[in-house]
């Protein structure tokens, strides 16, 4: 004996996945480390290893993925994979 | 105590909104109970994959670890290999055929299907309870966190996130947990990764590291290759910190404990079922188990690194036993956020901490929805309101989320009140989990276990856990039965008792079954192998079936065994 089937959902659009809110978000952040990373070029945090600019990699790094993600999971791409 | 900048606190503030987004987002798309508990089961492998991952890395886990492995050395990433990987493994191929063909929404839901409705209300009270208990004690060793390390006020933290975590999970359900958990999952990378590539180019890489490890250990009657060394410190109780024998690591931890916790814990088990096919819910834990294999680079790495680096040359911070820090000294558990304070500037140490807070606040988002499953498919609706819509279920998945999260609110302010009680709750985890292993197990793969079997072995399962627990704090001298040896030291206690809890429920369970009826096949179908069909992978190509990555996964565990022997 199988437990009820539950109603199936009703045909709908996808939803927007969740990768794109991703690409957003890292876009955003990777925005505010590199505003934060240029201005530490100046003013040095006192931290070990500061003079490796982590801050400003770190944006790039972040920008890049964010940007990757936002394009490659925008709403009405065709060929879209998780 | 952390000072943060206002750049740290806007990608707080920002990540809040941004999980807000995210569960109003999804309300529109949540309309049905099966929306709500089970994402529609339109999850795809590589989010299921995350999120089954996701949901059990939380802040309580990376900070625990990393010190634990300050105090313990590299033993701790047993934790994360052998005491995982195989699991996760068996989980995907052997077990989750019978999940999803069974169409089952839960764990205690398929104990009904297979042994009948005692055995899962034992089972669904037992985990309710556990669960909304345990987002209770985390949500409060948060608050306690970030009171100690950015000097935030206990009631704020509590409130401001169950309040966001009741919204979002209210409002998507299922869907905005495991969207949040895959979230959390790349701020923790992200968050976390500047303090082991920092930290190895401070100490000039790994053998700097150990030789770092040895120079601090000097005189302390401690070796550093039990330190930096998996296996080898394991051939006594004597010769490792933990106090450990190897065949507790690889029976206790290895067998019965991980597999008790990642084939039968609902809140990573859910993730999995939510997956849009068989094959996705297959490759799902298959996948968190590679990104698994990786975690000690984020978690027990920093904590060796805190071993190394912290204190130096005979300066630095030399960190103590929660309990015993004296004014101005820092416990392990403060290891990562020193570690991040160390070498994160402003906005780095501001992921950092956010990713502390998102792995918190998506552990009670686990907890929350799991309970919440529970409490409207194994107990609200078999037992008090059966028959009734399935908008009234989801209704009542809504309101339990809320009534979920403000129970947690309460055990939190227990728990502040009653410090033990987080001992309590750790080893009530640890009286179900074992015997649950069994009972499952034995469902699946043994048709001749009846339902009284199943009942009564999972029943004595867990009182022997209970018992065992009881009798070693009533006399510890107890340690050493059932360890087998006088040196075992507590930590070792928790493999031995699952292990002999799950040895009495399998032997439980196989007695009554053989004196009990057997039940009929035709009751049986989809439920146990020998009565199951379960769909031939023989028409993908070889690099698209789930057993050759759950290989290539137990390849690359048992080379990591060998590199860090």
């Amino acid at each position: 004996m199988s437990t009820p089937v539950l109603p199936p959902s009703e045909k709908r659009k996808p939803a927007l996945p969740i990768w794109f809110f991703i690409g957003w978000l890292l876009l955003v952040y990777g925005i505010l480390l590199v505003g934060g990373g240029l201005y530490q070029l100046q003013h040095p945090p006192d931290t070990v290893l500061a003079r490796l600019h982590a801050t400003l990699w770190a944006g790039g790094v972040l920008t890049a993925m964010g940007l990757l993600y936002v394009i490659l999971y925008r709403p009405g791409r065709k060929s879209r994979h998780e | 105590m952390i000072r943060l900048h206002p750049l740290d606190l806007l990608i707080i503030v920002i990540y809040f909104v941004a999980v807000l987004i995210i569960g109003f987002y999804l309300k529109s798309r949540t309309r049905s109970g099966e929306d709500f508990f089970l994402a529609g089961r339109e999850i795809s492998a590589w989010v299921a994959g995350l999120s089954f991952l996701a949901a059990n890395l939380g802040a309580l886990e990376l900070m625990g670890w990393a010190a634990s492995a300050y105090e313990y050395g590299i033993l701790a990433v047993h934790w994360y290999w052998i005491g995982a990987i195989p699991a996760m493994i068996f989980l995907s191929l052997v077990m989750m055929p019978f999940y999803y063909i069974s169409k089952t929404h839960s764990v205690p839901g398929y104990l009904k299907l297979r042994f009948g409705e005692p055995t899962r209300a034992l089972s669904a009270v037992s985990f309710a309870g556990m669960t909304v208990l345990m987002s209770g004690i985390n949500m409060f060793a948060m608050a306690k966190v970030m009171q100690v390390v950015l000097g935030w006020n206990l009631d704020f933290s509590i409130w401001v996130s169950s309040a966001t975590v009741a919204v979002y999970v209210g409002l998507g359900g299922l869907t905005s947990a495991i969207f949040n958990e895959v979230l959390q999952f790349f701020l923790i990378w992200l968050g976390a990764l500047v303090v082991p590539i920092l930290g190895l180019v401070e100490t000039g890489g790994w053998s700097g590291l150990k030789a770092r490890i040895a120079a601090n250990l000097a005189g302390t009657g401690a070796s550093v290759t039990s330190y930096t060394h998996l296996w080898g410190p394991l051939a006594s109780f004597r010769s490792n910190p933990m106090g450990i024998h190897w065949t507790g690591i690889v029976f206790g931890l290895g067998f019965v404990i991980s597999f008790g916790y990642w084939t039968t814990d609902f809140l990573v088990v859910q993730r999995v079922i939510a997956a849009k096919d068989l094959r996705s819910a297959k490759l799902a834990p298959i996948i968190g188990a590679f990104f698994k294999m990786a975690v000690p680079l984020i978690v027990i790495l920093p904590g060796l690194i805190g071993l190394g680096v912290l204190y130096h040359n005979g300066h630095g911070i030399q960190l103590v036993a929660e309990g015993t820090a004296q004014a101005g000294q820092h416990t392990y558990n403060e290891v990562l956020p020193l570690l991040l304070v160390r070498y994160a500037g402003p906005g780095l140490l501001g992921l950092g901490i956010t990713a502390l807070i998102a792995g918190f606040m998506s552990g009670m988002a686990g907890n929350v929805t799991a309970f919440a499953t529970v409490w409207t498919y194994d107990i609200y609706r078999p037992l008090l309101k059966p028959n009734a819509t399935d908008h009234h279920y989801l209704n009542m998945g809504r309101w339990s989320t809320v009534v979920g999260v403000l129970v947690s609110i309460a055990t939190a302010y227990m728990a502040m009140h009653f410090n033990s009680i987080m001992d309590y709750a750790q080893a009530l985890f640890s009286f179900f989990i074992a015997p649950l292993y069994g009972t499952v197990i034995l469902g699946m793969l043994w048709k001749r276990a009846t339902g009284s079997g199943g009942f009564w072995g999972l029943l004595a399962g867990t009182l022997s856990s209970v018992g065992l627990w009881a009798w070693v704090r009533m006399s510890p001298a107890a340690l050493s039965v059932i360890a087998f040896s006088s040196d075992a030291k507590p930590m070792a206690e928790n493999m031995y008792r699952a292990l002999w809890s799950w040895i009495i429920c399998v032997t439980v369970t196989v007695a009554v079954s053989y004196i009990s009826r057997p039940q009929p096949e035709a009751a049986l179908q989809g439920l146990v192998y020998g009565c199951t069909e379960i769909p031939s992978e023989g028409d993908y190509p070889l690099v698209q079936r789930p057993v050759f990555w759950g290989a290539v996964a137990l390849i690359v565990l048992v080379v990591l065994q060998w590199i860090f022997w």
